[in-house]
């Protein structure tokens, strides 16, 4: 019997033989058993773990980025933190600095002032002596002078004019230093 | 005729069976002298253990074997063994339940994928060595598989509705005037109950019988023109020669289609299904 010329009004429609239907069905189910069972199953846990996998990644690095962005924060605020007491003790030291000046100056000129007062007095005190000592040569020398003026003629202005000098040159290298 | 002659059509030729006969299955132990039987009447062996239940067997054992050696320790990071399995199962699980199905896809996904590779694979086997035979060509086949469907696109309606109201869902579509239901009640019920079953049996047997019906008539009459003709014969013609090696050449062509429709059936019978599934489930259809 050929499948075209089969004795059924329908023809080749009609399996050859109904083997075909069961053992296809068989097969078949057999192959849906498997597939439900075992290889599906296993795709899916495969996925799921890639799943988990990919998006435990994604968790840990949100974590960590959150972490990183934490620390800068905190950073990012010690740093200001720093700059701020920098910039406090640069002024701070500003300050004493121009206290110390201002001490220092005030100290230099408290002992100028001294030295200067020191050397007024002394000055002073060195002209008063000058003057005593001064006076009291003066009127030896006075006497000295009007002695020695009366022991010449004084007859011409030259020789008035060149005792005065000789006096005055003696006066010079007897009297003490001021 | 007569042994300088030649025939497009080999039925006419009886045996030694070429072309069509092709599609007969044979027993795998046609001596049948352990049975005692005497060789006349048909027994169960002629049925049971045929060519063609013997490549359907290798088909399951070949879809098995591929899947279980492709899912074998699997891997998050796959390689390749794993990758070309993921690829396939993708297609499928992605391409076809999770698209079509939706959210339950899950439960549906071994019915498609067993379906879809068993399909695929005995589609193959009408291009491939060793059988050269397209195993649903035999339409017992196809039936099962399209009965196996049925069941299970109208199991899932009536479980998820019970049974009247699976079939009032199916054969009374909403928003349809109530005077017209007379009409369309029967016109659904027939699509939805009688003529999907039948097509998607009729699809996939069909599509692969006339496919392997056309690669014959071009190889079988090709190699009869070539051989059959005697140039010391009167009623030679060198043009047969050239129609058969023409006819050779072009029946590579139809193997490149059948090796594109057989994939494409493999699919369409798998989408089909999972639509058929879809609708069953869907609240309003």
């Amino acid at each position: 019997m050929y499948p075209l010329e089969s004795d059924s009004p329908l023809g080749p429609l009609l399996p050859e033989h109904i083997s075909e239907l069961v053992v296809g069905l068989i097969l078949f189910a057999l192959i849906w058993f498997i597939m439900a069972k075992k290889v599906v199953p296993t795709f899916e846990r495969t996925y799921q773990q890639r799943d988990d996998a990919i998006r435990g990644g994604i968790e840990r690095a949100e974590r960590a980025q959150s972490e990183a962005e934490t620390a800068l924060a905190q950073y990012n605020a010690q740093l200001a933190q720093a700059e701020q007491e920098a910039s406090q003790i640069r002024d701070q030291a500003r300050a004493s600095s121009a206290q110390a000046q201002a001490e220092a100056r005030r100290r230099a000129e408290a002992e100028a002032d001294r030295i200067l007062a020191g050397a007024r007095t002394q000055l002073e005190a060195d002209r008063t002596h000058a003057m005593t000592e001064l006076r009291g040569q003066i009127g030896g020398l006075a006497t000295d002078l009007a002695g020695k003026i009366l022991g010449e003629v004084l007859t011409e202005d030259e020789r008035a004019r060149r005792t005065v000098d000789r006096f005055i040159a003696d006066l010079e290298t007897t009297s003490p230093k001021a | 005729m007569g042994p300088g002659g030649f025939s497009l059509v080999p039925l006419e030729s009886g045996p030694p069976q070429f072309g069509v006969s092709a599609f007969e299955s044979r027993p795998l132990f046609p001596s049948r002298a352990w049975l005692d039987s005497g060789g006349q009447e048909t027994v169960w062996t002629d049925i049971w253990l045929t060519n063609h239940i013997a490549q359907a067997v290798i088909a399951a054992g070949l879809v098995i074997g591929f899947w279980l050696f492709v899912s074998r320790r699997s891997q998050v990071v796959p390689g390749k063994r794993q990758f070309v399995g993921e690829y396939l199962y993708e297609l499928v699980r992605n391409g076809v339940a999770r698209s079509i199905i939706g959210l339950e896809y899950r439960r549906y996904l071994p019915y498609l994928l067993a379906l879809f590779s068993f399909i695929l694979i005995n589609n193959l086997f009408g291009q491939f060595f060793l059988f050269m035979f397209p195993t649903f060509s035999k339409i017992g086949f196809a039936w099962g598989l399209a009965a196996a469907s049925w069941i299970l696109y109208n199991g899932v309606g009536i479980k998820r509705y019970g049974l009247i109201k699976y079939l009032s869902k199916m054969t009374l579509p909403q928003g349809v005037p109530k005077p017209l239901l007379i009409l369309v009640a029967p016109l659904e019920f027939i699509s939805n109950f009688l003529v999907r079953p039948l097509t998607l049996g009729l699809r996939l047997f069909a599509n692969l019988f006339a496919g392997h019906l056309v690669i014959m008539v071009f190889v079988v009459g090709g190699s009869w023109l070539l051989w059959s003709t005697k140039s010391s014969s009167p009623d030679y013609s060198p043009i047969w020669n050239v129609a058969g090696g023409l006819s050779i050449l072009m029946s590579f062509a139809v193997f490149a289609i059948e090796l594109l429709v057989g994939c494409l059936q493999a699919y369409i019978f798998t989408v089909l299904t999972a639509q058929y599934v879809s609708s069953s489930l869907s609240e309003e259809h």
